[in-house]
């Protein structure tokens, strides 16, 4: 049989049965639909992160309590991941780091999460206790009023700064906010400001926060002079390496520890930040797509069935084909093309319908997705296989029925 | 003239069980191009057996079988493809044509099998369908509108259009009633003055008497070869008509 035989053939029996084609390829639809959305999103995501981790600044260094293994990934909330009394940074710790060489500007911050409240709403934010240099390092300008100042955290006074989303939530559109109480821990706040948007995704986002002065937020909110994290500006980006070898010394000194793998804090660049946050999200891609993968075998054990079902009903015509001079390679051929092709209209909807969906997403805006040419090409490889592997069976049982029993078949 | 099938002393053995005896004890007989061969038994007599061992679909376990001019009893399974779909055309009881395929699609069938290239195809069928009668306005209906007759005419030009040595026809009257059985088997008669070989297989009689002569089977054996009586064949003919 000719190639442009098998392509005929296969057109004709996919074509005369519509309606249990369409059902069997849904599977391998639905299937690879969200394998391509699910890596999209994943994609998406991790394009954002990184992206968020990026716009922090090439030159910050961040320094955080706790080991390098113990909660690595503090970057912005968070970050109490070393536990224990000695694993703790203070203003101490920022005052040394503060005289080193190559460093360009400082901010330590503590955050917390407490829940923000005024007459008729509520709010359960991450606050962040923000040190001085803070504005700078991190890149916070205001829409309205004025950030937390200098005396504002020498003094420890009872000021809020909210972000634009924290804003919508508290307040009544129209409402200026500047100058209203806000109530957290029972202890009454005054809004002086409010940040530009930073936009960002539902997983990080940048705008429900409230920054209060450092001090304020150690001695009112949570009781402790810790401080959560350390942001430290090089000069340039060439004595990066210079400067974390220097903090880590110097710190290592004052917490009095001689062995660096038993160190209490950890200091990471960008770069590492990026790649613990890549590994993370990476893991996550795989783990969505790996999901959704077994809905895809599932699809494949479809196409199997509806083969089998396929060759028994058909039973006699392989028989007369047999008859009239089909070889057993010709049977197989034709089978094995007719499940290859179902797979493969199942694949291109599929990839169709996931390409939509993630592109549907992202114009709402709730995720940023990002279907990768890389993912599509996973997905026609991964259709063509399901088609050889579930269609090879029913075909091989096909191509070795008896001719003489299957023309007397039923 | 040498024959154009042949089989000597074929012997078919199922079941290796001492008790069973063999479907076919050392069958001989020949054909000569051009004849009309009827092959008569009663259930049970082998006659099944030899016609798959006639069509190529099995293999005699001993003996010797020569199909135009080629030894196919030794051919393995791929060889025998190829030798059922250019030197034998089947004609069933049951019609077998593909149901949700065209009559001109049924007779192209074993055209993609015998590698004819696409543009001879239409032209072949139609001269096979031409051959049979079947009316040109029902080239291109599905078969499963076609009457049973319409039916085995298509069958008959499906076995037609490789030009096979032989036509081998399995009870092919069986399922139509007899008014319409006489009609097929005046067309295997006409195929026959064409020059066709056609090697029927029937348990009734008055199908086998369109042959020219008829083989009868009992038991696995040849009981014997009975030449059609001249004015006896001629009568039935007229009869048909």
């Amino acid at each position: 049989m000719s190639i442009y035989d098998l392509v005929h053939e296969t057109l004709l029996s996919v074509t005369t049965n519509k309606v249990r084609s369409f059902l069997t390829v849904l599977g391998i639809v639905v299937g690879i639909a969200s394998v391509i959305l699910m890596v999209a999103i994943g994609q998406g995501s991790q394009a954002t992160i990184t992206n968020s981790i990026k716009a922090a600044g090439s030159n910050l260094l961040v320094v955080t309590p706790g080991g390098r293994s113990a909660g690595a990934f503090g970057g912005g909330g968070g970050g109490f991941g070393g536990g224990g009394s000695d694993a703790k940074l203070t203003q101490a710790d920022v005052n040394l780091i503060e005289q080193l060489p190559g460093v360009a500007h400082i901010a330590a911050n503590s955050t917390s999460r407490e829940a923000l409240s005024v007459p008729g709403a509520n709010v359960n934010i991450s606050v962040t206790g923000v040190g001085e240099g803070y504005q700078t390092v991190k890149a916070i300008e205001t829409s309205t009023g004025v950030f937390v100042s200098s005396e504002d955290i020498r003094g420890g006074t009872k000021v809020v700064v909210l972000g634009p989303t924290a804003v919508t939530d508290l307040f009544p559109t129209g409402t200026d906010p500047l100058g209203q109480k806000i109530r957290i821990k029972g202890i009454n706040f005054t809004v002086v400001g409010v940040t530009k948007s930073k936009g960002g995704s539902s997983f990080m986002n940048a705008d429900e926060v409230a920054y209060i002065p450092l001090t304020t937020l150690q001695r009112y909110l949570t009781g402790s002079d810790a401080i959560s994290t350390i942001n430290v500006e090089a000069t340039t980006a060439d004595g990066m390496t210079q400067l974390q070898s220097d903090i880590t010394a110097t710190l290592l000194a004052a917490h009095h520890i001689t062995d660096p793998t038993k160190a209490d804090f950890s200091v990471l660049s960008q770069s590492d930040i990026l790649s613990t946050a890549s590994t993370i999200t990476g893991t996550f891609t795989l783990l969505l797509a790996a999901i959704s993968g077994i809905s895809l075998i599932v699809g494949g054990i479809g196409i199997m069935n509806m083969m089998l079902t396929t060759v028994t009903e058909r039973t006699r015509e392989i028989g007369l084909r047999k008859a009239i001079g089909a070889r057993p390679v010709d049977i197989t051929s034709q089978f094995l093309a007719e499940a290859i092709t179902l797979c493969l209209i199942g694949g291109v909807i599929g990839i169709s319908l996931g390409w939509g969906i993630s592109a549907l997403i992202t114009a709402t805006g709730v995720l940023t997705t990002e279907v990768s040419v890389g993912a599509v090409a996973i997905a026609v490889g991964v259709c063509a296989g399901i088609g050889i592997v579930f269609g090879y069976y029913p075909a091989r049982r096909a191509s070795k029925l008896d001719p003489i029993e299957a023309l007397r078949y039923q | 003239m040498a024959p154009i099938l042949e089989i000597r002393d074929a012997v078919k053995i199922y079941s290796t069980a001492a008790d069973e005896a063999p479907a076919l004890g050392g069958v001989s007989f020949s054909v000569e191009p051009g004849e009309f061969v009827a092959i008569m038994g009663p259930s049970g007599s082998g006659k099944s057996t030899l016609m798959n061992i006639i069509g190529c679909l099995d293999r005699p376990t001993l003996g010797t079988y020569i199909l135009d001019g080629v030894d196919v009893a030794q051919m393995d399974e791929d060889q025998l493809a190829e030798i059922r779909a250019t030197r034998i055309g089947f004609v069933f009881q049951s019609f077998n044509l593909l149901p949700r395929s065209t009559v001109m699609r049924n007779v192209i069938l074993p055209m993609i099998y015998t590698r004819v290239p696409v543009g001879e195809r239409e032209a072949r069928a139609e001269k096979a369908l031409e051959a049979v009668g079947l009316d040109e306005n029902r080239w291109y209906h599905k078969t499963n509108e076609l009457s049973g007759g319409q039916m085995q005419r298509v069958a008959i030009a499906r076995a037609l259009v490789n030009d096979p040595a032989i036509i081998l026809a399995d009870e092919p009257t069986g399922n139509l009633d007899t008014r319409t059985g006489q009609v097929i088997l005046e067309t295997f008669r006409r195929l026959q003055e064409q020059g066709r070989t056609i090697v029927l297989i029937t348990h009734e009689h008055d199908v086998a008497a369109y042959a020219d002569r008829t083989v009868h089977l009992r038991d696995g054996l040849v009981v014997s070869h009975e030449e059609a009586e001249a004015h006896d064949s001629a009568r039935v003919r007229e009869e048909a008509r």
